[in-house]
């Protein structure tokens, strides 16, 4: 990867809201050549979309995460390929990831409650065929999501002109 | 002691302590924290109980790390044994290298602008510091004519500080070859500040001693606050011959018996795995150095592109305004805080220092009120 196509990822990393001619400026490259390469980026998918982290919590809605642990049974020919189609298709289903280790599967669930949560992963994944059991673990708080600390980040504390 | 005046950056402090809504350009360290995995370490070293004395020369692990680094990095090999002495950052290196070398009367040259320390550790030492302008016209490069005419029989020394602070200035290899042949022509000694060496931006950082015959003159002088955000670590440096360094040590034994253990460990720490959140560190730097450049010419000041450091030094249009009355005026009136470029010397008289080590929203609205203030004088 090139210096200005680093810099263009880890600024949009940062902040998706800056505009091309800031960062044309912050990379030291014309904002055509921003604009281009940005597009280029979009199109072979090492850009995937545009997010917003927000605080559901502060915004007033109560979320309630959970990590279910799952134990699957492979059918033949298709691995763990359709297990994982079958799983990521439920929009309660936030995340799902392949695991080394004692368990097979781990998927994160969004409810608006732990009855809806928990009612969920007993009709829907409990019954899968190929899922023989699951561990659900409730978050009760999540303290850093995808490199970002969710309390207040540490300031340096330093002073404003050096002594 | 009379003869020395307090720092110029210690006046522009105590103004700014009674002042709110202040936006700082004006600080010489990093703003970021450092490293964890460097906090860490140092956390652990305590739980373990390591509290002591170290050797007077230092850890020799770091002084072994600071070796191996040297030889990879420059292919200049220092003995850990013999050539390196761990300080209490670059500013204690430099005091003993100047009471080292520095005999009363002998005159040593500093290169200007230049950091504000220089000058008062040569006449502390009981020497007469020389100083030899840099030209903005030159990207404030020191050339071999500017230093040719500031020797005399009595030079012993040259200090030269590159990456620059307080302009940004670099000088490459062919540059500071051209130097080079002067100090071996005139027999001198060579003080290198490379504090600032990682900040490099454009092209690379030339070791002063990795030049051909320059070895056995030098004494380099680096750190840890700049690169590895570990201002308050008071952590450096000296390299230099065996006979040089054993003097240094010598005082450096009396005066403050070794660097603290804790800022040693975290040192170890920073050199073995500290690579990656250095690298981290210095593009965003980068790209606050495009930002402030454009941003300051865009307003009206002519400044200068830094290759390296974090420091933007903008010559002020011409309003009639000292940079003292310009910084302080600036700070008093739009609450941006900048250290007038006399500061650093009486070169650096029309120049204003604004120091990148800041986010990019304070940058942003530094110009802001900066376009503001230029708009009204």
């Amino acid at each position: 990867m090139d210096k200005q196509t680093r810099d263009i990822l880890e600024i949009l990393g940062e902040d998706a809201r800056v505009s091309h001619a800031e960062i044309a400026t912050l990379a030291n490259m014309s904002e055509k050549d921003v604009t281009g390469t940005i597009q280029q980026l979009e199109k072979a998918k090492i850009i995937r979309r545009y997010k917003t982290v927000i605080d559901w919590e502060l915004a007033g809605e109560e979320y309630i995460y959970a990590i279910i642990e799952l134990k699957v049974r492979l059918e033949r020919k298709e691995g763990y390929q359709a297990i994982a189609e079958r799983l990521y298709k439920f929009p309660e289903v936030r995340s799902v990831r392949l695991l080394s280790g004692e368990h097979d599967i781990s998927i994160t669930v969004r409810g608006n409650s732990m009855k809806q949560v928990a009612f969920f992963v007993a009709e829907k994944i409990g019954t899968l065929d190929q899922v023989y059991s699951t561990a659900t673990h409730f978050v009760l708080k999540t303290y850093k999501e995808d490199g970002l600390i969710l309390d207040e980040p540490e300031q340096v504390k330093r002073l404003p002109v050096t002594p | 002691m009379k003869t020395v005046p307090p720092s110029g950056i210690r006046r522009f402090f105590d103004l700014v302590s009674e002042i709110d809504d202040v936006i700082s350009l004006g600080v010489g360290e990093p703003d970021y924290v450092t490293p964890w995995h460097i906090r860490e370490a140092c956390i652990h070293s305590l739980e373990q109980g390591e509290t002591s004395y170290t050797s007077n020369f230092g850890l020799i692990e770091l002084r072994e790390e600071v070796s191996r680094l040297y030889t990879r990095k420059h292919g200049v090999y220092y003995d850990p044994g013999t050539e390196i002495l761990v300080t209490t950052g670059v500013s204690e290196a430099l005091d003993l290298a100047i009471r080292t070398v520095v005999n009363p009367g002998d005159e040593v040259i500093v290169v200007q602008p230049s950091y504000v320390a220089y000058i008062p550790s040569i006449i502390f030492a009981g020497g007469v510091p020389v100083s030899v302008s840099t030209k903005m016209e030159n990207d404030f490069k020191l050339t071999p004519k500017e230093l040719e005419s500031a020797i005399t029989d009595r030079t012993k020394a040259v200090i030269i500080n590159y990456p620059n602070n307080p302009t940004g200035a670099t000088m490459d290899r062919g540059d500071l070859e051209a130097i080079a042949d002067v100090i071996v022509e005139h027999d001198l000694l060579m003080i290198s500040d490379e504090v600032y060496e990682c900040l490099t931006y454009e092209g690379t950082h030339t070791c002063f001693s990795s030049l051909d015959g320059m070895r056995e003159r030098t004494i380099l002088l680096n750190g840890f606050s700049k690169a590895y955000a570990m201002t308050g670590f008071r952590m450096a440096y000296a390299l230099a011959p065996p006979e040089i360094i054993s003097s240094m040590m010598l005082i450096h034994q009396y005066t403050m018996m070794c660097a603290p253990i804790t800022a040693q460990i975290g040192a170890i720490e920073a050199l073995k795995n500290g690579e990656a959140e250095m690298q981290k560190m210095i593009r965003e730097y980068d790209r606050r150095r495009h930002l402030i450049v454009k941003g300051l010419n865009d307003i009206g000041f002519d400044c200068f592109k830094p290759k390296g450091a974090f420091y933007a030094f903008p010559s002020i249009p011409d309003t009639g305004l000292s940079s003292d009355e310009f910084a302080e005026r600036l700070l008093n009136e739009e609450q941006v805080v900048t250290i007038p470029g006399s500061v650093f010397g009486e070169t650096g008289e029309g120049f204003l220092r604004c120091a990148y080590a800041a986010s990019r929203n304070d940058i942003k609205e530094a110009l802001e009120r900066m376009d503001r203030f230029l708009g009204r004088l």
